[in-house]
């Protein structure tokens, strides 16, 4: 933690899941970076995409199955509907500790100065068009790019 | 602890917040506002007087409600506080930091 003396200027966070709980977690690092004055910015990678898809950014679940911390038997979280209720559970709690939803919080990133990026690799995957994205996504960049872009004194990087 | 703002003898706490709103005043205000390097506008000062009213009323100051406030939106807020907008600002405006993480 020498260098920079320990300072972080800038979080480069990737965001490769698609899970409700993921993508809070990459998007409350980056809100909380850009309230403490560091710079902030977002790839998203796989099913992170879908945290920034148009059509699918509302329709993210919280993960009932393999996920232990949900205290649920994994046969139960496997049930139809299951999904969608914990989600509904999760989503109203978020709602009483005044957390937004995913289209507003995607705005109050971009408002607060949050680059976002798309992998340009994942995108072809998906076969999804820069059209399908939220406008506040800069570009659709290689991992090359994202590199580039993450070069600097006091620059962290995380995976979620 | 106690420091000299604007040639008043004020009540700090270990973060450099206010700890006693009654101490604040215009001048001591500007004075905070130089320290972050922020010349005060007409528009920061609406904003701080929005922040004061805000904690006055006991609400609990977010980025998200600030977005809401009607009167300055997260955009603008970035760009009259440039660096870490919300703890600077209700540092100038003499009320305590919001304990927020949105």
């Amino acid at each position: 933690m020498s260098e920079n003396k320990g300072a972080i200027n800038k979080m480069m966070i990737i965001l490769s899941k698609g899970t409700l709980e993921n993508v809070y977690a990459a998007f409350v690092l980056a809100n909380g970076a850009r309230m403490e004055g560091i710079e902030a910015e977002i790839f998203f990678t796989f099913f992170g995409l879908e945290a920034i898809h148009k059509k699918k950014l509302e329709h993210l679940h919280v993960a009932t199955v393999g996920n232990p911390a949900m205290h649920m038997p994994t046969m139960l979280g496997g049930l139809p509907g299951m999904e969608a209720l914990a989600t509904h559970m999760m989503k109203k709690e978020m709602e009483k500790i005044d957390m937004p939803d995913i289209h507003e919080f995607l705005d109050i990133l971009s408002a607060s100065g949050v680059r976002m990026w798309a992998c340009k690799l994942a995108v072809d995957m998906f076969h999804y068009k820069k059209e399908d994205l939220y406008e506040g996504v800069e570009d659709i960049i290689t991992v090359g790019d994202f590199y580039k872009q993450s070069e600097g004194e006091g620059v962290h990087m995380l995976f979620v | 602890m106690e420091r000299t703002i604007a040639g008043k003898n004020i009540t700090v706490n270990e973060e450099g917040y206010l700890t006693d709103f009654s101490q604040w005043d215009e001048k001591v205000g500007e004075a905070l506002s130089a320290e972050a390097n922020i010349a005060l506008t007409p528009r920061h000062w609406e904003v701080i007087k929005y922040l004061q009213e805000e904690h006055k009323n006991q609400v609990a100051l977010s980025i998200r409600r600030i977005g809401k406030s009607g009167l300055v939106d997260i955009k603008e807020f970035y760009q009259l506080f440039p660096n870490a907008p919300l703890k600077t600002a209700t540092k100038i405006a003499g009320i305590p930091k919001p304990a927020s993480c949105i």
